[in-house]
């Protein structure tokens, strides 16, 4: 009996991770074309919308780059987005232990998420 | 402009390829590329090659997941370790010189290479450990596991031993990918096949889904200073997608001890790359 529960449990573990492949599949998509969408605008405009060598890095100036449509913002914001599939991969990880039923994972999980968060607004602020 | 980015996407498919089949993030092949032939300052060259850390790991993770390559259990117990790992390496940075760090870490490099000459010598076809011995932890931690060989056509039972060791390991890893910005994918291989005795290709795949938790913190820093110039890591990163997704196509299909015959010079010239360094001699 405990074989068989350990099977079923496997098989839903694969299941699960099929899906943490796709959630991922569709972060990354998303990351890579806002990024091409943002080097088409390059090429074709020949404007990165900054003066010389400068490009936006922090939120504020992202944002209202990519609302007026200035090329290296909106390639700023790709990569950004790329930089938060790591993140996006723990938190549907964390789920995929909560459907197979581990408790321990959801834990050890959880706890790599808030580690790792720490760690990004350690970056995000220096140190 | 568009010559520049075309060039970059060409290495950002040869890091992405031979990055998503070993588990190794394929900074030795950016940064040098950037820093000696393309001329960057060395601060943007390492912001691109975290960037290619990221790409290749989310690229390849996709494909090793519907492959049934990688260990999400190893993966996330370990992730623990690195993390740790690489925020206190990215705390100490300013009191440890990290050129001795540098030296050690290749040296270490040179080691394990030989050792893989070793395994590839040793054991006639078997490109893997055989009879590992799982310990406690592994049990009580669910961490031994199984992977579908494609070459074989079977699914392939594996246990994981010396855990206490992979984890120290691990930390290790973090340390010097936060200290140093290199060795995020190297040195977990090494942790999970040398010293867990895990087969190759779990370990790569494992590897691959790892490094890029890890360099995203490594990220934010370097996103926020400025580091990443989106002219130069966007094309990267494109390619490097592209790369991963023909890179995980190789892995499943060839035999563990090919993988490991490409292993081998490869730490060979990340051990002399990092060797050098130590001495001030980069490239």
């Amino acid at each position: 009996m405990k074989n068989s529960g350990e099977e079923i449990k496997k098989a839903e573990m694969q299941k699960v991770e099929i899906i943490i492949g796709k959630v991922m599949q569709v972060g990354v998509f998303v990351a890579a074309t806002v990024m091409i969408i943002g080097i088409l605008i390059l090429f074709v405009s020949g404007n990165s919308g900054y003066e010389g060598n400068v490009h936006p890095h922090d939120f504020n100036s992202i944002i209202s780059g990519v609302l007026s449509l200035k090329s290296y913002a909106i390639i700023m914001s790709g990569l950004f987005l790329l930089i938060l599939t790591p993140v996006l991969r723990v938190v549907v990880s964390i789920y995929a232990f909560v459907v197979a039923g581990d408790k321990l994972y959801v834990w050890i999980t959880t706890a790599v998420l808030i580690i790792l968060i720490i760690a990004m607004v350690i970056g995000m602020y220096g140190i | 402009m568009v010559q520049t980015a075309f060039i970059l996407l060409l290495v950002g498919i040869a890091a992405g390829t031979l990055g998503s089949l070993l588990g190794i993030g394929g900074g030795m092949i950016v940064t040098p590329v950037l820093t000696v032939f393309m001329g960057l300052p060395i601060q943007y060259a390492i912001g691109a090659s975290i960037i290619a850390v990221i790409a290749t790991s989310s690229g390849a993770t996709i494909a090793y997941l519907r492959d049934d390559l990688i260990n999400l259990r190893v993966a996330m117990f370990l992730e623990i370790a690195t993390t740790v790992g690489a925020i206190s390496g990215a705390l100490i940075a300013g009191i440890i010189h990290p050129l001795w760090l540098e030296t050690i870490f290749g040296l270490f490099l040179l080691y394990q290479c030989f050792n893989m000459v070793k395994k590839l010598r040793g054991k006639g076809k078997k490109a893997d450990a055989t009879n590992v011995q799982p310990d406690v932890l592994s049990t009580q931690l669910k961490l031994n596991g199984s992977y579908h060989d494609k070459v074989t056509m079977e699914k392939v039972d594996y246990e994981v031993t010396h855990v206490k060791g992979g984890f120290a390991m691990m930390y290790g890893a973090g340390l010097a990918s936060g200290l140093l910005g290199i060795g995020s994918g190297v040195f977990k291989v090494i942790a999970m096949d040398s010293i867990m005795e895990m087969p190759l290709k779990p370990s790569s795949a494992t590897s691959n889904l790892m490094m890029g938790v890890t360099a995203a913190a490594s990220a934010t820093v370097y996103f926020f200073n400025g580091a990443i110039k989106p002219e130069i890591a966007a094309p990267l990163a494109i390619g490097i997608l592209m790369g991963a997704a023909i890179g995980t196509r190789i892995m499943p299909r060839i035999q563990s001890r090919m993988l490991r015959m490409i292993f081998v010079p490869i730490l060979l010239i990340m051990g002399i790359q990092m060797f050098l360094k130590g001495f001030g001699v980069g490239f």
